[in-house]
C-alpha cells in the first residue's frame, strides 16, 4: 500500500463528494433529458425551437466554458438581483450548486438526444393499442412508452454516464472539494502530485469500471423480453 | 452587458484561436498516428506481451478524466528524478508541451478504440478478395483494411474530433492562454463574466459546427457507397 501521509481519509471525503456531484448531476440530466426529448418529440413549434436551440448550443461549447459562465455570470446575476431587491450584502455561491447545475444542464442536451433516439425506437402500434384502451395521454406515456423506452435508451444513457463521471473532475476548478481538490492540496503540502493525482486516477478507474458492469447488468434485464439473433 | 471590452482586446481572442487550433489540430495528428499503429497492432497480435500493454493504455485513458491526465503530467512528471534532472525536463517543465502531450494521448486511446472496431468489423469479402489476389498482409491492409475501416469509422471518430477540441479548453487550467484562457483573463481583468465567456462559447461554437460541415462533406464523399438514396 502506498503511504499517503494521512490525507486518505481526505480523498476517501472528496470521492463520497465526488460520487454525489455525479448522481445529482445525472438526475438533473435526466429529468432535463425526458423535458427535452418530449419537447422535440411535441407538436408544438415553440417548444421545438428551444429544445433545439438548447441541445445545439449546448453540444457546440466546452463544459469548462459553461461551468465558468455559470458559476461567475450567475454569481453576478445573484448579486444583481439581490441588489435590485434591497439586499446590500455579498452572496456567495454555492460552488456545489453551481456545479451540479452546470453538469446537469450540460447532460440533459446530450440525454434529450439518447432519450429521443430511444422514445421513435418504441413501435407506434404499442402507443395506438394503449389510446385503444382508453388510456389517457399521460397514461400512455407513463405505461406504455417510458416503459419500452428504457431498453432503447440503456446504451446512450451509459455513454452519458460515463463522461459526465470524467466530467465531474472539472468542479474542483470552481473550487468544489471533490477528489480532485483534496488531491491537489495533498499534492501541494507533501510534493507528490503524481502519488495523489495516481490515487484518484485509480478512483475514477473504479467508478467508471463498476458503472460499465452494471450497465451491462441492466442491459441484459431489460432486454430478457427480446428475441436474440 | 458591455461587448466594447472584447472588442477593444479582441486579439487576446484571436491569439487563443490560434493556440486552440494549434492545440487540436497537433493533438489530432499525433492521436490518429498512435491510433494506426495500436489498432494494427491490436488486430494483427495474440500475444499478451503487445496487446496486454495497449489494452491498458486504451483502458486507462477512456475510464480516468483529461483534467487528471494533464495533472500527471504537468504537475506528477516533476515527482521522478529521472524526469527532472534529465533533458526531459526541458520538455516537461512547458506547460503547452504537457498539454500536448496528454491530449495526443487520450484521443490516441479513443481512437484506438474506434479504428480495432472498424479493422475487426471488414466484410470478410474484402479480406479474401485481397487474399486471393495474392496481396501481402501488410499490402492488404495498407489498401484494402485500413482505408475501408477509415472510411467506415468517420462518424465515431468526428465525435471525437469534436470532443478533443472541447477538452483543449482544460489546457487554460494549466496556464496556457487558448480561446477559454483568454476569457479568463478578460474576466478577471474587467470582472465581466458574461461578455468574457459568451465570447469564448461563439468562438467554440463556430469551430464545432465547420467542424461539422467538413465532417458531413467528407462522410457525403467518402461512405458514397453505404449511402441509401439514389439522389446524388
Amino acid at each position: 500500500m502506498i503511504d499517503l501521509h494521512g490525507y486518505g481519509l481526505s480523498i476517501a471525503h472528496g470521492t463520497l463528494l465526488t460520487v454525489n456531484v455525479s448522481l445529482t448531476s445525472l438526475a438533473i440530466a435526466a429529468f432535463l433529458g425526458v423535458l427535452g426529448a418530449l419537447a422535440k418529440l411535441s407538436g408544438s413549434r415553440v417548444l421545438k425551437l428551444i429544445a433545439e436551440i438548447y441541445t445545439t448550443v449546448i453540444r457546440g461549447v466546452p463544459d469548462l466554458v459553461l461551468m465558468l459562465l455559470v458559476f461567475y455570470g450567475g454569481q453576478m446575476l445573484v448579486n444583481q438581483v439581490a441588489l435590485n431587491l434591497g439586499y446590500e450584502g455579498y452572496i456567495d455561491i454555492n460552488p456545489y450548486i453551481a456545479g451540479v447545475l452546470t453538469i446537469g444542464f450540460i447532460f440533459g442536451a446530450y440525454m434529450a438526444e439518447t432519450f429521443r433516439g430511444a422514445i421513435l425506437a418504441v413501435p407506434a402500434g404499442q402507443l395506438e393499442a394503449g389510446e385503444a384502451y382508453g388510456m389517457s395521454k399521460l397514461q400512455v406515456i407513463f405505461r406504455i412508452l417510458l416503459p419500452q423506452m428504457v431498453r432503447h435508451a440503456i446504451p446512450g444513457f451509459g455513454n452519458n454516464w460515463l463522461v459526465l463521471t470524467k466530467a465531474t473532475a472539472l468542479v474542483s476548478i470552481i473550487g468544489l472539494d471533490d477528489m480532485v481538490r483534496k488531491a491537489s492540496l495533498a499534492a501541494g503540502a507533501t510534493r507528490m502530485p503524481f502519488t495523489f493525482y495516481s490515487v484518484v486516477a485509480f478512483n475514477y478507474l473504479i467508478i467508471t469500471t463498476v458503472s460499465i458492469y452494471l450497465l451491462q447488468w441492466l442491459e441484459k434485464k431489460y432486454s430478457l423480453g427480446v428475441k436474440k439473433d | 452587458m458591455n461587448f466594447s471590452i472584447i472588442a477593444e482586446n479582441i486579439n487576446v481572442y484571436l491569439g487563443g484561436v490560434v493556440v486552440t487550433f494549434e492545440l487540436v489540430s497537433l493533438s489530432l495528428i499525433f492521436g490518429f498516428f498512435i491510433a494506426v499503429t495500436l489498432a494494427v497492432l491490436l488486430t494483427i497480435n495474440t500475444n499478451a506481451f503487445i496487446t496486454l500493454p495497449i489494452r491498458t493504455f486504451v483502458y486507462f485513458f477512456r475510464g480516468t478524466p483529461l483534467l487528471i491526465q494533464m495533472f500527471l503530467v504537468y504537475y506528477g512528471m516533476g515527482q521522478f528524478e529521472l524526469v527532472k534532472t534529465t533533458f526531459l525536463w526541458d520538455y516537461f517543465k512547458e506547460a503547452h508541451f504537457c498539454a500536448l502531450f496528454t491530449f495526443a494521448l487520450n484521443t490516441g486511446a479513443y481512437t484506438t478504440e474506434i479504428f480495432r472496431g472498424a479493422i475487426v468489423n471488414t466484410p470478410l469479402g474484402e479480406i479474401e478478395a485481397a487474399k486471393a489476389a495474392g496481396m501481402s498482409q501488410w499490402l492488404m491492409f495498407r489498401r484494402i483494411i485500413l482505408p475501408s475501416a477509415f472510411r467506415r469509422s468517420l462518424p465515431a471518430y468526428g465525435n471525437e474530433m469534436i470532443f478533443m477540441l472541447h477538452g483543449t479548453a482544460l489546457a487554460s487550467v494549466i496556464t496556457i492562454v487558448d480561446i477559454t484562457g483568454a476569457a479568463r483573463i478578460i474576466n478577471s481583468r474587467f470582472y465581466s463574466p458574461y461578455e468574457a465567456f459568451i465570447t469564448a462559447a461563439a468562438f467554440y461554437m463556430v469551430f464545432t459546427f465547420t467542424m461539422v460541415w467538413v465532417l458531413k462533406k467528407l462522410e457525403y464523399r467518402w461512405l458514397a457507397h453505404l449511402r441509401r438514396d439514389d439522389s446524388a
